[in-house]
Parts: C-alpha cells; structure tokens; sequence
C-alpha cells in the first residue's frame, strides 16, 4: 500500500491531490474515525513536497495518528473532555521519526477514552463505527486509527497498545496491526495509560506496511529510560517465509467463550502455516487464566497515578469562575472524565491503598512474573518459535452491546492482555470472516523478535486473500 | 531548655544545587535570579506523555553525600511515585525513594550538650525531586490567589532522616550546621541559595506523641521552633493535655508552632514503583565516587592538629567552613601556622560574624601581611585588629586597601623602644598622684600612668611593654 503510494508520488502524482481527496473521504464519511484533521499543516508540508520532494521511507505518505500520541502544534486529547483543546508544545518520538522520515500528519483518531476501552465507545467524541457494519463497534481502543485504515482514510496509522488496543481493532477491522515488544518503540509523548504495559505500534493494511512503519520508529530513545537498541531488519528479512518455523498453539487460548467460527478460522491458518512448510504443536501457557485480573489491576493502578495530573491548573478543561484548589480540581476531574475512566481511576486508587497494595499490585506483579515465564517457556529453545492464537475471542459486536457491562467488555481482551504483562511483541493479521466480519489471527513472538513475527505473518498474508478485502458500506 | 526527656530527630531536604541540570530533565538550575517559569519543560512541567531520565550528575553527587555521612550505599536503588494533589506538583506525584534507597545507616559526628563528641546515627539518605514553589497573594491563610512558579520543580532533593539522637535544640542546630559543612566541603551544595536546605524536626517528650514541625529553612528557625515545642508539650502535660501525633507548621514571625493536621487526616500517598525508570545498579558506582571524594571536616581537623600543630579548637573552628579551612591553608603556608590559626580563628571569623559575611571578603595575602607586621614587631595586637576591622569595613574600591596603607594612614605603626621611653618618663612625672598612690601600695594605680603612655603614643605601644617599663621606672625611683 505505502509502496504504490510512493510510487504513484514519485511517477508525478500530487501529495496536496491526494491528501485533499483523503480529507473528502473523511469529510464525507460516517465512521467518525478522527477527533481532529490537522487540515493546514498537512497541505501546507504537502505543498512543499510537491516543490521539492524530499527522501525517506516515508516521503509524501499521510499518516493518522492516534489522540494519545503527542503532536506539535497539533491538539492532543486522548478522545477526553478534560483534555478537550489541550495542544502540545513538543512531539512524541515516534512523530519526530516519522517526519525525518518524510511522512504528513493528517489527523488524530478517535479513541477509548485515555486508551481506556475495547470498543472506542468511551470516547467523549462518541463511538467510531466499523466500516464492515456501521451498527459495530471498530474494536479498541485505537478504534478511530483502525477504522480510518480500513476505510480507505488513511494510508496508515499509529495506535497504542496497552492490553490490546492495537491488534484488537485491527481484528475486528480486518487490518494488520503490531504491538511490538516492550521498550522497542519510544514512549516519549505518548500519554501513559499504564506505563509497564504500553507501546506504539503501526495499524495498515498489509504486513509489509507494518514493516516499513517499524523500520521507521523503533528504535533508543534517550528521553526513555525503558527504551532499547532496535535490531532492525524488519523489512530486509521479511520475505524469509515459514518453512522450519514451529508454531506453538496454546491450548488455553480454545475452546469455552470463543467464537466456533473464529476458532475454524484459526485452524484453518494454522493448516495454512503448516502447508507453507512449517510445523506446529500444542504448548501450555497455564497462567493465563490469571492474566485478566492481574492486567486490570496494574494497569488501573499506573492510570490512578497518571491521570491525576488533570487538575485544569495548567491546560485542559476549565470551569466557570474558580473555587479553593480542592474544590476546583474536583469538579473539573468529575465534569471532565467519563465514567469508564472514573471507574479505573478508582479501583486503581483503591488498590495501591496502605494495606491493599500487598494484596493487589505486588500480587498482580508475581502473576505477571509468572505469565511472563509461560510465554519464556513455550518460545524457549527447543519449543516454539512463535505462538499462534485467536486475536480477540469473536468478531466485532454491537455498539451499546457490552458497555453496560464492563466485565464482559474486559473479558473481550483475554488473548490480548497476557502478551502486554508478559512484554512480547505479536502481531493480529486477517485470518477470514464470520458472517461478513473480519478475524483476526494473532502471532506472538520471542522478546525483541518481530522480525519472525512479521516475516511469518507476511507468508501468511501472502498466501491468503483476506488483507485484499474492502469493506462495502464506505466504498 | 536540654534535660533528659527530649527526643529530637530530623529530616534534612538539601538541594543539590551545585548540579547544572534538574534531577529527571536537562533543564538549567541556574533559575534564583530569573522570572519565575523559565527554567522549565515539558518533562519537569510534567506535560501528558513525557517521561523522567535520571541524571547520573545527581546519583553521582547523592552517593558521594551518603558516603561522606558514612551511609552502607544499597546495591541496587530505585525510585517510586508519591501521589498526592498540590499546585506546586504538576504530575500530582512525587518522585522519590522509598524502599531500596540509596544509602541506609550512616551517622555524623557533632559537639554534644555536655561538650563531648557525640554520634548521631542516619537511618537513610535518598534522592527525589523537588516541587515547584507557591507563592500566595498575601498570608497563606488568608490568600485570595497564589501563583506557583515552577522553576524549581524537578531540582534534586536529598532527604537526609536521622535516628531520634537528639536531646536538645541546640544539638538539633549542631548536627544542621555540622550537616551543612559536610555538604559544602563535598561541592555539591551552596547553603546560601534560597531554599537551598529545608528541615522537618520530630519532637517528642519521654512517654509522649511526637509532633512534627514542617518545613523551617534556616537552622536558627530549627531551634528557636524546638525550644518553642518543648515548651508548649511540658506545658500540656503539666495542664494534663496530651499531645497528639501532628503535623504542625512554624510561624516565623510569631515564633510560634501551629497545627496543621493529626494523624487521622494523614495521607496516603500510595507509593509504587516508578514504572518508567529501571533500578539502577549503584553498587558498580561506588569506586569512582569514592575516589573523587574530597577531604572531609573531621579529617581535615585532625590533620591540621597534626601537620601545623595547632591547637585542637582552633583546628575545630577552621574547619567548620570550608572556606575558613582553605583560607586558613593558604595563610599558613606563608606566616606561622599557630599564629595565623589564633589570628583567623580568634579575630577574623568573630568580625566576620559580628558583621554577617563571609570570608570571601578577605584576603589571604592581607592576613599574611598583617601576621608578618605583628610577628616583626610593626604593629601591635591592638593595631592588627584595627586593620582587620578597616578592611573590612571599607566600602569603596578593594584595592585602595591594603594593611601596609592602613596602618600608614592611621598611624599604626608601633612606637620605638625611645619614642615609648620618653612617654613613660613624662607620663610618671605628670601622674604625680599615681605614683603616691603605687608608692603607698597600690598595684592598680600603675594602670592610670600605662594610659598616659598609651594617650601620649596614640596606641602605637604595645600596652604589655608600656607596663614594664612604667613598673621598672617606678622601681628605680
């Protein structure tokens, strides 16, 4: 996609023409995909491209980027009342790497508020729909980046994954989307969520995109001290293929709670896989059934302390006239969250508590210790290279159909959460439809590999026609 | 105000503020003369999404204070969130260390209420960062706004919490300025920068609650807030009152304390690990610090006893500063060490007291100078101490002084053996009752005649010379 794009641009095409033409298509659309085009900073850089076009992996391709990725001059809510105007004076990393490597911001998408959502319904914005059925919700919570690739609105895009938020609406969206391992891609200027959890990663339409993306963002940052030195190679090895790969299939991540369809679909990959030349058997991750409430609990302990910050003293919402500090900070976090970050802020408050925090977060740490030993395990030398599972357990749901019940919403991410606590990089690519709606197959792979990851899930991609599919409803 | 029933210990926040660069961001430290917000960034303004790197600078300076205060340095550190809501805390937590700090069980030595050395033991020493700064439109009660001024924020705090050794206000003050000498001896800290050193003190009677007194900055404010506390709890407890745990704030211009709030409203600042920093492996820091590590007070005591012979107080005063210390060596390795010791401790600091500034203000080569007048006989003590004092007092351009123009200027040069002769001998002549009155057997009349002879020379003789020669003239009549 981002290779005939550049072609199309070096062959005389205008970056301005297409980017103005990508802003029609927003404009028009009913997906609700972006929070905010960045309409004259893009045509503006356009423009000059068009002058004199410059090098990069990147050159003329228009990026959307998530509301949680900081941007210059460009407003930054995280899909939050509270944050509602908020413009940052600096950019993250990964939008520096991605202007050095010639890309155009467009906009930022819609999201789960502060990240903190399956479905992009937490949005103050309102939800994103899903291009394959506007009555659904696009996954989340890089709903907004997901739905936007999809639909033809961006080329690509970047998310964030905390405990599924890139590869879950990638599934439901039928996208390629990477969460790659933790540390590989600067947090800088991404607004936390759960710190220990979260990486930026590529949502596109092909597994070489995600590549190409990778190529351009991983990578030390000194401004983050959880930041290491990329391997690289992402694209260099990428047409490897499969054959002498064993792929390990967990049988924790079958059988009760998951779609028949979506199971089918799975096996009937991993018979791809094995056609391709590569072996497979089954492996244990036998923790996993911890791994949800080990998640929730430390990621709503980090948002506790991270979204404390909001106190409209600086930037962000304000009130009519002010009270004493404590009472206007109050009402500006009461008027200015939505009731899904409330609910975390709280149980997080709560669980770090003097005479809570041994038997909450220093529990869910051990659990993650041992989580994080399974996935060690299963992909040691002499088991598995890689794991392949199911990326969420069914295909997308209705809008309004979960959100009343937070519970069930959180068990959507139990094949997405134990990857964030265990920090691996893996991969959702489509794997086939139910009933008209995108699959997604999950490939995970060791700490730091991606490059397995993504040569395995460009052989598969390569061999099957699902990534080619449009959806109907916003042609 | 000591008696046995006192239990004092502190909590020391110094600011590294010898560092170029805030704790967890690069931004200048340099701030104390400019605009408030402009020694800021997105990191230390805690803006969504940036992330805290930690300044080795400042680990580095941090070990060398917990070694130099004997601390065992932790093989492993590392940094955690304190969450609590404040204007003058942009991330709404702090970062600092709670368990794995850097340094644990170390101790200092100071000059106990009864004069003996004493030990006080330290329980930790651990790094964080400092807040921003309130500054309130009027009284803090009273206040309609306040403003925050973030420059500050994010400098690099060292808490420094001692045992409960302490007995006495006056041994709590001991122990700050023995701490504040240590400090500036390792070059990492300047005492005369505001908010450079801020104290909280826990103070309980035997048997009673402590209260704590937050936040006074300077050591003298430490001690009269102690000495106020002691009271105020003897005071209770004779009224039968008992003292409640509390935090309690000291109102410096009333010199008083008041509460602030009890235990039960106490936080709970639900610390956690820092989740983007790592644990940072300091035991493999260790050999490079202590190599850089400069020669502390009590050494430099001991060899000052030991290299210019010196007597042991006046070694204890001269190290009680660094600059004192230095100043004292340079003097001493062009004049004679004991007498420059006596000279710098004896005379020089106390004018510098009595005039509240330092030692900067005087130099070196002037001491040595004035030390070789004396010793050759050109001036007396009296004069000596005369030119110290118009050095110092004088405002205009420093290189119009010097002692030689001093004591030209204002005739201090010593009166000759013949000059002070010819006084003696017209000051007995004129003391015609005097010397009745010395006949007659009364020593002390001999001190109105050396008057006479100090009047008629000016002062230029030295007065245990004119007593000789008045007596030996009065004998030989």
């Amino acid at each position: 996609m981002i290779r005939e794009l550049q072609e199309g641009l070096f062959a005389g095409g205008s970056a301005e023409e297409m980017i103005n033409s990508l802003f029609e298509k927003i404009r028009r659309s009913r997906l609700n995909a972006y929070n905010h085009i960045a309409e004259d900073q893009a045509l503006e850089r356009a423009r000059e491209f068009d002058r004199a076009p410059w090098e990069g992996r990147l050159a003329g391709v228009p990026i959307a980027i998530k509301s949680s990725i900081s941007t210059k001059g460009i407003e930054t809510n995280c899909s939050s009342r509270i944050l509602s105007g908020y413009i940052p004076p600096y950019d993250a990393h990964v939008i520096e790497r991605l202007k050095e490597e010639g890309a155009i911001i467009i906009g930022k998408t819609n999201m789960d508020e502060f990240a903190m959502g399956t479905s992009t319904e937490t949005s103050y914005f309102g939800p994103t729909k899903n291009p394959w059925d506007l009555d659904r919700v696009p996954g989340g919570s890089s709903g907004g980046s997901a739905a936007a690739v999809a639909a033809g609105e961006a080329p690509a895009s970047l998310g964030s994954d905390t405990g599924g938020s890139i590869r879950c609406p990638a599934s439901f969206c039928g996208i390629v989307g990477l969460k790659p391992t933790y540390g590989l891609v600067s947090r800088y200027g991404l607004v936390s969520y759960a710190n220990s959890l979260e990486q930026i990663g590529p949502l596109t339409a092909n597994v070489e995109d995600a590549a190409l993306m990778m190529e351009a963002i991983s990578g030390h940052d000194p401004r983050d001290s959880t930041s290491v030195k990329s391997e690289g190679g992402y694209l260099s090895g990428l047409y490897g293929g499969v054959e002498g790969l064993t792929f390990g299939v967990p049988e924790e991540y079958f059988g009760e709670g998951v779609d028949p369809l979506v199971e089918e679909a799975v096996w009937d990959a991993i018979s791809k896989l094995e056609e391709l030349g590569a072996s497979w058997k089954m492996v244990s991750l036998p923790h996993t059934k911890y791994a949800l409430a080990a998640y929730y609990i430390i990621a709503m302990s980090e948002a506790s302390s991270n979204l404390a910050r909001f106190d409209g003293l600086r930037y962000g919402l304000r009130l009519g006239a002010d009270q004493d500090w404590h009472t206007t900070f109050s009402e500006i976090r009461a008027a200015g969250f939505g009731p899904e970050v409330k609910r975390r802020v709280l149980l997080g408050t709560y669980a770090l508590s003097a005479g809570y925090y041994g038997r909450y977060y220093l529990k869910a740490l051990k659990v993650r210790t041992l989580i994080k030993q399974d996935f060690e395990r299963a992909l040691s030398a002499g088991g598995a290279d890689l794991l392949v599972t199911p990326t969420m357990p069914f295909p997308a749901f209705k809008i309004g159909e979960r959100i009343e019940d937070p519970l069930s919403l959180y068990m959507a991410d139990v094949f997405t959460v134990p990857i964030n606590l265990a920090g691996v990089p893996a991969i959702s690519v489509p794997c086939g439809f139910a009933d008209g709606l995108p699959i997604g197959l999950q490939i995970i792979g060791r700490h730091f590999d991606e490059a397995a990851v993504l040569r395995a899930a460009e052989a598969y991609e390569d061999a099957t026609p699902y990534h080619e599919a449009v959806p109907k409803e916003v042609i | 105000m000591a008696g046995g029933d006192v239990i004092i210990g502190l909590e020391v926040h110094v600011q590294l503020n010898r560092l170029h660069s805030k704790l967890f961001c690069g931004c200048s430290t340099d701030y104390h003369a400019s605009d408030p917000n402009t020694h800021t960034c997105p990191v230390c303004l805690g803006l969504p999404g940036t992330l805290p790197v930690v300044n080795r600078r400042a680990v580095e300076y941090a070990i060398r204070v917990a070694l130099a205060l004997n601390c065992q340095i932790q093989g492993e550190t590392l940094f955690y969130r304190k969450n609590y809501y404040y204007p003058d805390l942009p991330k709404a937590f702090q970062i600092t260390q709670y368990d794995f700090p850097l340094g644990l069980g170390g101790s200092i030595l100071i000059k106990g209420e009864d004069g003996e050395e004493k030990k006080i033991r330290i329980t930790r020493v651990h790094m964080e960062e400092d807040p921003g700064r309130l500054v309130h439109a009027g009284t803090i009660d009273r206040a309609k706004y306040s403003m925050v001024d973030y420059n500050r924020c994010g400098m690099s705090l060292l808490e420094v919490v001692t045992e409960p050794d302490l007995r006495s206000p006056k041994e709590a003050r001991s122990f700050l300025d023995k701490l504040r000498n240590i400090l500036e001896y390792l070059d990492v800290f300047d005492g005369g920068l505001e908010g450079a050193m801020r104290i909280d003190s826990n103070i309980s009677l035997v048997g009673g609650e402590r209260a704590e007194v937050k936040n006074i900055s300077s050591h003298k404010g430490v001690e009269k807030a102690l000495a106020y506390e002691i009271t105020r709890q003897r005071s209770a407890r004779r009224r039968g009152v008992a003292q409640v745990q509390e935090t309690r704030h000291y109102d410096e211009l009333r010199a008083i304390t008041v509460s602030i709030r009890t235990k039960e409203e106490a936080h709970d600042y639900r610390y956690f690990p820092e989740p983007d920093l790592v644990p940072m492996r300091i035991a493999d820091w260790v050999p490079k610090v202590e190599a850089e590590l400069p020669e502390l007070p009590d050494a430099k005591r001991e060899r000052f006893v030991a290299e210019y012979g010196i007597a042991d107080d006046h070694a204890r005063s001269l190290t009680s500063e660094i600059r004192v210390a230095n100043f004292y060596e340079v003097v001493a390795k062009r004049a004679p060490p004991r007498l420059a010791a006596a000279w710098i401790a004896d005379v020089l600091k106390g004018e510098l007291n009595y005039r509240d500034i330092t030692i900067d203000k005087f130099s070196p080569d002037h001491m040595v100078e004035i030390l070789s007048m004396l010793e050759g006989g050109k001036i007396t003590e009296k004069g000596a101490v005369e030119v110290i004092r118009t050095i110092l007092d004088h405002s205009g351009d420093p290189s119009e002084v010097t002692p030689a123009r001093v004591v030209e200027a204002k005739g201090l040069v010593r009166a000759g053996d013949d000059a002070v002769k010819a006084a003696v001998r017209a000051a007995v002549e004129e003391s015609a009752q005097a010397v009745a009155d010395y006949r007659a057997g009364n020593e002390k009349a001999i001190n109105f005649i050396v008057g006479v002879v100090m009047k008629k020379t000016r002062g230029r003789a030295d007065p245990g010379e004119a007593n000789r020669l008045v007596k030996e003239t009065l004998d030989e009549i």
